[in-house]
């Protein structure tokens, strides 16, 4: 008879716990294993799950279901071939990951970055929120069990879809910016479409709320659920919705502005309630901020050249490459050899939907990145998971999870 | 040397905590590195939050294979009261690489000192609850250091 596989790679759920249980308490509490295919953990998030009656003792997040070693990967790609990586680590915000490691990449070049392209990342940015804030909203309210709220918010979010679809090709994994600008100009009725679509966006923002704000089942469901004090919110790493939802007042956004965001007027609601009801109303007005600065962007958005006149590092035109000795050598080196990056260091970080996303880039000079390390906003929320459960029932960690607005694929790498 | 660099709080106040802890500091791109040795670091990081530095962002490290020291361990600490960052390297020897825990300071450096942990192999000293984060329990080797093929074993 054959041998039972050996189980060694399961992980015996009660050594996750330490210090285990005293022994008068042993009866008293229950070990239950949420995840990692559980719907409202948001992908393959394992949660164990200490217990006494329904009262949370302890959570301990299990991770790295999802783990690719894509900072491994990185160290063996010529620098721009990381772009398309970094789509992958958080797939409700590829333009955000894109843009965080091309400035890094850019700071670390020393590269002058033309207006239009950056004004034309940050309008791309605000959909991006947009269009994450649109997910996290329908899935949240669905954990609650509003269902109806889901559909309308994939509706609006498959319209920012298609818009991206348009103008890179690609409807998720867009790889749109380039190192030194942006891959291709905006094709020619891309402005049109943003603004007929940012035009109707407030009224559906309306609409959401008219089904959730107010809604007494809601409310009940989120209001003084997974309290966080600013203090625990900043020893803890969480930045930020959760955190501005906390009542500090950090937006990197306004506070360290990249890619020409200092030229733009937009708010940053702050709550100091700290609950998951505040995360809700933080997000909802983000969004309105997020419409404004699309608006603005639409509106000055500036002429000129999409990529930074550096020959060595950006693709010459395709026009240009075809009838050019010259470019056709530069585009030849650059596709085969690459370019190289002076040797050092650079962190640049972006606030992401979900909050700062910083790159870690580390160059010896040679055409491919010695290292690249990626701070995920999603990893370090997961470590307040405990203090916002604790003491409260199995249900509200549904409520929690959704209201930190995990992506599990940003967590992991 | 470090008489050159622009006045900084950070500096400045690391400088006066201890002199001989600060083995090097640059001003690079816009962002102030400094590097401190290793057994000093728990010190460093409570001068530095003392200092206003309040929020740890990151805790990563690079592995310099073949060269010594081996291990850099990388700190990103921010103010969110003076809008800027510094960057904090530790230099860590190879043979049996281990650094304090700063977890006693930011708590949230624990999930980030287990993934350096679990991809480096470079241990934490005083960690609550030193595990592997990203591999299984049982895996062998640490992947993100320059030995370790990209594609893995086979």
């Amino acid at each position: 008879m054959p041998k039972a596989p050996e189980l060694a790679h399961f992980v015996e759920t009660s050594t996750l716990l330490k210090p285990r249980p005293e022994e008068g308490a042993k009866d008293r509490t229950m070990v239950l294993n949420m995840g990692p295919q559980h719907p409202s953990t948001h992908g393959v998030l394992r949660l164990v799950i200490e217990i006494d009656g329904e009262t949370i003792l302890k959570v301990v997040p299990d991770i790295g279901y999802l783990h690719t070693g894509i900072e491994k990967t990185c160290e063996a790609k010529f620098y721009q071939q990381v772009v398309p990586m970094t789509d992958r680590i958080d797939y409700l915000c590829p333009m955000t990951n894109n843009l965080a490691y091309c400035l890094a990449v850019e700071k670390l070049l020393q590269l002058e970055i033309p207006d239009r392209a950056q004004w034309m990342r940050v309008l791309l940015n605000e959909l991006t929120r947009l269009n994450s804030h649109l997910v996290w909203l329908g899935t949240h309210a669905m954990d609650i069990g509003a269902l109806t709220v889901f559909l309308y918010c994939f509706r609006e979010r498959e319209e920012i879809l298609r818009i991206f679809e348009h103008v890179s090709g690609q409807r998720m994994m867009t790889s749109y910016f380039r190192i030194g600008g942006l891959a291709l100009e905006p094709p020619v009725d891309f402005f049109d479409r943003v603004r007929k679509f940012i035009k109707i966006m407030p009224e559906k923002i309306d609409e959401y709320e008219n089904l959730l704000t107010g809604n007494p089942i809601f409310m009940n469901r989120l209001k003084g659920v997974g309290y966080l004090s600013a203090e625990d919110a900043i020893s803890l790493g969480v930045t930020g919705p959760p955190l501005r939802a906390s009542g500090v007042d950090w937006d990197l956004r306004r506070d360290m502005p990249y890619s020409s965001y200092e030229k733009f007027q937009f708010k940053v609601p702050v709550s100091t309630d700290g609950d998951v009801w505040a995360r809700y109303l933080v997000r909802i007005q983000e969004m309105r901020e997020s419409v404004k600065i699309v608006e603005q962007a639409l509106e000055g958005m500036p002429e000129g050249r999409i990529t930074a006149d550096a020959p060595k590092v950006v693709l010459p035109d395709r026009e240009k490459m075809k009838t050019q000795m010259e470019s056709l050598i530069y585009h030849f080196k650059i596709v085969t050899e690459g370019f190289t990056v002076p040797a050092g260091q650079v962190y640049q970080a972006v606030e992401s939907p979900r909050g700062e996303m910083g790159y870690y880039v580390v160059s010896d000079g040679t055409a491919k990145p010695y290292r690249v390390h990626m701070r995920n906003p999603s990893f370090a929320t997961l470590q307040a998971l405990q203090t916002m459960c604790a003491g409260r029932l199995i249900a509200d960690v549904v409520a929690v999870i959704g209201s930190i607005d995990i992506v599990l694929g940003e967590i992991d790498r | 040397m470090l008489a050159a660099l622009p006045e900084n709080r950070a500096l400045s106040s690391l400088l006066a905590w201890n002199a001989d802890a600060v083995l090097d500091a640059i001003y690079d791109r816009r962002e102030l590195t400094v590097t401190i040795a290793s057994s000093q670091i728990r010190g460093a990081c409570q001068t530095l939050k003392g200092a206003g530095y309040n929020f740890l962002e990151d805790v990563t490290c690079v592995d310099w294979y073949p060269s010594e020291p081996r291990f850099q361990v990388t700190y990103h600490i921010l103010s969110h009261l003076l809008k800027e960052r510094v960057r904090v390297l530790c230099p860590v020897e190879s043979l049996d690489p281990g650094i304090d825990s700063i977890t006693s300071i930011w708590p949230s450096a624990n999930y980030y000192e287990r993934e350096v942990w679990d991809l480096f192999g470079v241990r934490f000293h005083g960690h609550p609850d030193l595990r592997r984060i990203m591999m299984p329990e049982e895996w062998e080797g640490h992947p993100l250091r320059k030995d370790y093929p990209v594609e893995g074993y086979r």
